[in-house]
């Protein structure tokens, strides 16, 4: 009988929590590393990948299309990427709606939507999935990097019970702890998005599981203002610029050899 | 018969309209305020079939308030006139839509329009016409009504972008004399709203 209260998502327990969205954060916590970084400049995100295996075919993904075949960085708009932890199937369902409602958006309005409005859309629709019976809350949390007119970068974190929040520097997935105290203690409010980038890499390699990083299990991207259009410009880095970019700081697999090259 | 003027000036846009409602022959008001206020810093004025006029204008005013209260930023110019036109032209493919006219004017705010050595406007101003059939351009002055075919050809002449706001209300006024002096039924007072960086106001018309 302890687990009466577990089944419904819309009954309150005796103690006034609601078990299944805080079984759907949990299930984040088990979910790839997502980390953001936001400055002056622009924003950066990475994410890391956990389904990988020797057999799984990658030779689509080679090539990298833009915003459109990694698992866990997406293109939502002209001006939002966002990276998702959880779930993979909800978090793509999560991305046609964000797509959906920023191109709604865009036709009624005639402007890229703002960020807050886009993640507060979602939260919303979050949020029905915890109250309205019958239904499972969607298992993940999103980090929206984006930028609008209003109050230019912005990255927002999201979770199951609809919940969101703006952050400077933030984590969330597995060992999101152990990140969210390096970034805390690294991050600075004038912080440049190449320093931005390196403490993103290197705080993604000592939270990871593996010893190396690589363009298997990692995803990194940027968005930044175009200097002479000032139109936002969202980077999804391709597994080939994910590993120069690696190499570049020092963090690439073949370290040793090109030590000793 | 309405009459409605637009023209932006260097950090401003103003507004203007006739005060008149008239039924078939008869004038039965003139004092009627045809620009509704829809935001700190946007504003409207409309015309065409009495009665379309007053319950389109307030459909946009409150939705439009709704709209700020949800997202707490004020929503740009270039937005909120979007969405009227959109929501004229779905207006118009329904059973009996909207016969309205209108002049958006409004002051952009946001960091987008802060225009680099110009900072001390507070953003750029912004003047859009519409009309019932769903129609918008961005211009640097407008007018609707039977004004509009005497007042296009004297703007063209004196508009100036960069001028202060006593030469463009006095831009205004040669459109006002004129329309005074060759329109048969020329309205006899107008009322006009200026938009800057510091919102909405009314501004008396020169005499």
């Amino acid at each position: 009988m302890a687990r009466r209260y577990d089944s419904r998502t819309t009954i309150f327990s005796p103690e006034g929590r609601l078990y299944q969205v805080e079984y759907a954060m949990e299930a984040i916590s088990h979910a790839g590393t997502v980390l953001g970084v936001l400055t002056q400049e622009g924003i950066v995100l990475a994410a890391e990948k956990k389904v990988t295996g020797k057999l799984l075919d990658l030779s689509g993904a080679s090539t990298g299309g833009y915003g459109g075949s990694g698992e866990k960085i997406f293109l939502v708009n002209t001006n939002v990427i966002v990276g998702v932890a959880g779930l993979t199937a909800d978090a793509s369902s999560m991305v046609n709606l964000m797509r959906l409602t920023a191109q709604r958006h865009l036709s009624v309005y005639d402007e890229d939507m703002p960020v807050e409005q886009l993640c507060k859309r979602l939260c919303d629709v979050k949020q029905g999935y915890t109250q309205y019976g019958g239904l499972r809350p969607f298992g993940v949390s999103i980090l929206y990097a984006g930028w609008d007119p209003h109050y230019q970068f912005q990255l927002y974190h999201s979770d199951p019970s609809g919940n969101y929040s703006g952050w400077k520097a933030t984590c969330i997935g597995s060992n999101s702890g152990t990140a969210q105290n390096m970034l805390k203690q690294h991050y600075k409010d004038d912080i440049t998005l190449e320093a931005a980038i390196k403490l993103v890499l290197e705080t993604m390699g000592k939270t990871m599981d593996s010893t190396t990083l690589g363009s298997d299990k990692l995803e990194f991207a940027t968005i930044t203002l175009d200097k002479n259009t000032k139109i936002p410009f969202a980077k999804i880095y391709r597994p080939a610029e994910v590993d120069a970019l690696l190499k570049k700081h020092g963090l690439a697999k073949s370290e040793d050899e090109e030590m000793r090259s | 018969m309405d009459i409605l003027f637009g023209l932006c000036g260097k950090g401003f846009v103003i507004l203007a309209g006739d005060t008149t409602v008239a039924h078939s022959i008869v004038k039965m008001k003139n004092d009627e305020d045809k620009i509704k206020t829809l935001g700190p810093h946007l504003a409207m004025a409309y015309s065409g079939e009495p009665g379309d006029t007053i319950q389109f204008a307030e459909y946009i005013e409150r939705n439009l308030r709704l709209d700020q209260i949800r997202n707490v930023h004020e929503r740009r110019p270039e937005a909120s006139a979007s969405w009227i036109r959109s929501s004229l032209a779905s207006s118009l493919r329904s059973r009996r839509p909207y016969s309205v006219n209108i002049l958006v004017g409004g002051f952009d705010i946001s960091s987008a329009a802060i225009v680099e050595g110009q900072e001390e406007l507070g953003g750029t101003p912004k003047l859009y016409w519409l009309d019932y059939l769903g129609t918008k351009v961005e211009v640097p002055f407008g007018a609707h009504g039977y004004g509009s075919y005497f007042a296009l050809s004297l703007l063209d002449r004196y508009h100036d972008p960069n001028a202060s706001v006593e030469e463009a209300m006095g831009t205004l006024k040669r459109c006002i004399d004129e329309v005074s002096k060759r329109l048969v039924v020329s309205p006899s007072k107008y009322k006009a709203k200026i938009i800057d960086k510091d919102g909405v106001r009314d501004i008396e018309i020169p005499v």
